[in-house]
């Protein structure tokens, strides 16, 4: 059985899986519930003077018969007086102590109050704090949130006024709405932070009413940016957590808790995989609510049962080595696509989107022939000769249906791969929709690996053979 | 889109109904397909477009095209919608077509498209051949069909009533360009048994397409509680249906061989035991005779012998009292009108022609629909009726051409 105890910068909790500072996390109440359903962790929604809030507040991009595949958000932080929150703080910790409560802090850009909001947070009993330097909307307008995270020295600053009065682990939580993110990662390090998360939301606009023209989250007319979440930012969080984990400037790596669409337990592992701590979860339970860490810490369980590991550590931050530039990468490896012709039910999407996005090397130039199995040409069927004209089939008119060959796709509907000219950039794999029935193969090329860095170093010719003189 | 005779291009109908572009969607398939509306209500898309769809190779259930273009067309006419007009400049050559069903009225569309001048003839007052009289009312209903005839005539062509006989079709073939045979197939095939002529069972005994076109004109408003219908094609089972839904208490249908070999759609002869119609296999209606309470049919017991050929058992003969005996056993070839028309060859009752273009041996006529291929669906019909249009409006461009070289070389 798997040990998912954690400790991360110092702040223990009986699972990696963290409730986010958002919505879910907007007072004891819920906490207590999320806890009860198993989350090891919470961010409480950011403590900080309290906001107005406007009404309409969310909106999200919905793709193809799924809901939500991105949320966006124009919420301020926490709009309840700070006294209710760090009471409720006091209240959980008593009922919950092995859970991990960490405060989320934003507040004006001054010494003093900083000092005083730590204090208080860590009085009230947080396990830990979380410096807010990421919002994307109205409380960067104010010179808070992401204002911060996009000028490092603002940030090394803040955390080390921050770290003069903390006694808990300090986290800082990033904003991806910077050029480089390691360069707050990096400023941070420097202001002795204790850990990191990332990604905060990334700054959009999901969509505009074409009745109205108001972009959503629609308020009495008008908009305002907001900050997008949920599976759609997933792949974003990743590398910019691979950025920032593989980089050693300032000092080596320090804990990073994964926040970025993470919405089951295997979105977790891959963040664990690029060497995540814990991961923060906001979208997923806003969207099917507390009950899905359940699955998250079984699944986990299990998969590191099956695996061999025995801790998140036995396998965290495996992927980081995987993860190289270009330039590293083995120009002598070549795979290419197979399509399994029994269960090819003829779509041809791996045809079109070859043609018309890739190299051109997936044909539709099989004809089934009346000998033995089956015969295939090579050549274009006649698509407008008579024999195409098709009638609706009438069994008293035309007799029997012939069989059509020996697939359940008749052949002249299962494309033809040109091995020669494939040049196994997956498309066809990818658009394929059924599982499994266009898988890339490799095509052992006889040659050394050679990366480019390498053909670079040793030759001054960097014209690649193939359109060599 | 290859599996639909009008080639509808599916796809692209279907992403844009996805896209919220209806109003592309319903002109996308009126482009292949004039009589999309009705298409989309009577095809058979069990063995047409959805038999043919890719979800069957996933094990999964086929996309329900035939509702999806129903919803594109119904919103489209719903929202005033159109034919879109062709830019054309209007050419003086006219053409008769023959018969107001689906073929003809295709094939009408698609020359006035074109720029012909076009008269659609029909013996009967309403256009739309069995799609206004034909097709089961829980199908298609005729007000529907007529709406849809209306949007066609407003691309501008003549409706004449007119029945036509061997004089006229000599007359059409000097007065007009070309001539179009839609008229479809003739009467009902008669139901041979004994006494079947005898006056007072006789009127027990209504053909199928009289039974639904009355049904569908409103003058059949209730059938008596207790009816036979013989035959077991996809019209037998429309009528069988009707008479349930038109209240009566038993629906018996007769069929002579068995459940394997009828000629209806596997799904229209699920859809009639949904009904609650009874099917009796192997069974041969022999005598009418008469009773109290109506009339009765004789019937016999057959098995099937090699070939095909069916046999009365000895001594199985029952009696199946009923009302009303509905007949539906095929209709027969026009030939009586259609062997009128000069120099057009025929072949086992069709008329023959090219199929990539409908002419026939007298390259004036052209022809399509059920006269052509023996009876299929509207589908086909309108199919036929465009590639016959197409067709026509070569024959016509090249005409004066071929003409001018045939007189060359004999000259």
């Amino acid at each position: 059985m798997a040990d998912l105890t954690t400790n991360f910068a110092g702040i223990r909790c009986p699972n990696p899986f963290w409730l986010a500072s958002a919505p879910p996390t907007n007072c004891g109440e819920q906490i207590m519930r999320a806890f009860d359903a198993g989350w090891g962790g919470a961010v409480w929604k950011t403590i900080g003077e309290p906001i107005t809030n406007v009404s309409s507040r969310y909106s999200s991009v919905d793709w193809a018969g799924q809901r939500m595949m991105g949320l966006n958000n124009i919420e301020l932080i926490s709009d309840r007086p700070i006294e209710t929150n760090l009471r409720e703080i006091t209240e959980v910790k008593k009922r919950y102590p092995k859970q991990a409560v960490i405060a989320s802090l934003m507040v004006e850009s001054k010494r003093e109050v900083w000092h005083d909001i730590v204090k208080r947070a860590e009085d009230a009993g947080a396990d830990g704090l979380e410096l807010n330097f990421g919002c994307p909307h109205g409380m960067s307008e104010r010179g808070m949130g992401s204002a911060v995270g996009q000028v490092p020295e603002y940030a090394q600053m803040i955390t080390e006024w921050v770290k003069e009065a903390a006694r808990t682990p300090v986290l800082v939580k990033l904003t991806p709405n910077i050029t480089d993110i390691r360069v707050v990662a990096r400023a941070a390090k420097r202001a002795g932070a204790d850990g990191l998360s990332a990604i905060n939301t990334i700054n959009s606009i999901t969509g505009i009413d074409l009745d109205t023209f108001a972009p959503r989250p629609i308020v009495d007319g008008k908009s305002s940016h907001g900050g997008y979440c949920g599976p759609a930012v997933k792949p974003i969080a990743l590398n910019m957590i691979q950025q920032v984990n593989a980089d050693h400037v300032d000092g080596a790596p320090i804990p990073m808790s994964g926040i970025g669409g993470v919405s089951n337990w295997r979105d977790a592992v891959e963040f664990f995989l690029l060497g995540c701590g814990t991961v923060q979860i906001c979208t997923a339970a806003m969207h099917y609510g507390y009950r899905i860490v359940e699955d998250m810490v079984d699944g986990l369980s299990n998969w590191m049962d099956a695996n061999g590991f025995a801790t998140i550590e036995d396998f965290r931050g495996k992927s980081l080595p995987r993860v190289t530039d270009w330039k590293h990468l083995n120009l002598n490896y070549k795979i290419v696509a197979a399509i399994d012709e029994s269960l090819c039910i003829g779509c041809q999407l791996c045809h079109i989107a070859c043609w018309d996005g890739a190299h051109q090397c997936i044909h539709l130039d099989r004809v089934s022939g009346p000998v033995d199995g089956h015969v295939e040409i090579h050549a274009k069927p006649n698509l407008n000769g008579r024999e195409t004209i098709a009638v609706t089939p009438i069994a008293k008119l035309d007799g029997p249906r012939p069989h059509i060959g020996p697939y359940a796709t008749s052949l002249e509907r299962i494309p033809r791969v040109d091995e020669r000219e494939c040049v196994g950039c997956n498309l066809c794999s990818l658009v394929c929709p059924v599982d499994q029935c266009i898988t890339m193969v490799e095509r052992p090329t006889g040659k050394m690996p050679e990366t480019w860095a390498e053909r670079t170093a040793t030759t001054a010719d960097c014209t690649p053979p193939h359109m060599a003189k | 889109m290859g599996a639909c005779p009008t080639h509808i291009d599916v796809p692209g109908f279907i992403k844009k109904i996805a896209s919220g572009n209806v109003t592309g969607s319903a002109q996308r398939i009126l482009d292949a397909n004039v009589l999309g509306a009705s298409c989309s209500r009577v095809c058979p898309v069990e063995v047409l477009c959805e038999g043919a769809c890719v979800m069957h190779g996933r094990s999964e259930k086929p996309i329900e095209i035939g509702r999806l273009q129903r919803f594109a067309m119904e919103t489209y006419y719903a929202g005033g919608g159109k034919i879109p007009m062709r830019p054309r400049a209007e050419r003086k050559e006219r053409i008769a077509c023959i018969g107001g069903g689906p073929a003809s009225l295709a094939c009408a569309a698609e020359l006035r498209q074109q720029g012909f001048q076009v008269t659609i003839m029909d013996r009967r007052p309403m256009l739309g051949g069995l799609n206004t009289y034909g097709v089961a009312e829980y199908k298609l209903r005729a007000a529907d069909s007529l709406r849809e005839i209306e949007h066609i005539l407003e691309l501008g062509m003549r409706f004449e009533v007119r029945e036509i006989d061997a004089a006229a079709l000599h007359e059409l073939e000097r007065e007009y360009d070309a001539i179009f045979l839609g008229a479809g197939l003739g009467a009902m095939q008669k139901l041979e048994v004994e006494n079947a002529t005898n006056a007072a069972a006789a009127s027990a005994i209504v053909d199928a397409l009289e039974f639904i076109a009355r049904y569908k004109a409103g003058e059949q408003i209730g059938v008596p509680p207790r009816v036979v219908v013989i035959g077991a094609g996809n019209t037998a089972i429309d009528a069988a249906v009707a008479a349930k839904r038109l209240g009566a208490d038993e629906v018996t249908i007769l069929y002579r061989r068995q459940r394997e070999n009828i000629s209806a759609f596997d799904f229209e002869y699920q859809h009639a035991l949904n009904e609650g119609v009874h099917f009796e296999w192997e069974t041969l209606p022999m005598r009418l005779t008469q009773t109290q309470r109506g009339v009765a049919l004789v019937c016999a017991e057959v098995t099937m012998g090699v070939e095909g050929k069916i046999h009365p058992v000895a001594g199985s003969e029952f009696t199946l009292e009923c009302d009303v005996i509905i007949p539906a056993i095929g209709q027969s070839p026009l030939l009586a009108l259609l062997s009128q028309a000069r120099g057009v060859k025929m072949d086992r009752g069709r008329v023959a022609v090219d199929r990539a273009t409908g002419q026939t041996s007298n390259p004036k006529f052209f022809a399509g629909g059920d006269c052509v291929n023996g009876g299929r669906e509207v589908v086909d019909a309108v199919a036929d009726g465009k590639r016959a249009a197409i067709g026509i409006a070569q024959w016509l461009a090249t005409r004066a051409e071929r003409d001018a070289t045939a007189e060359a070389s004999h000259g």
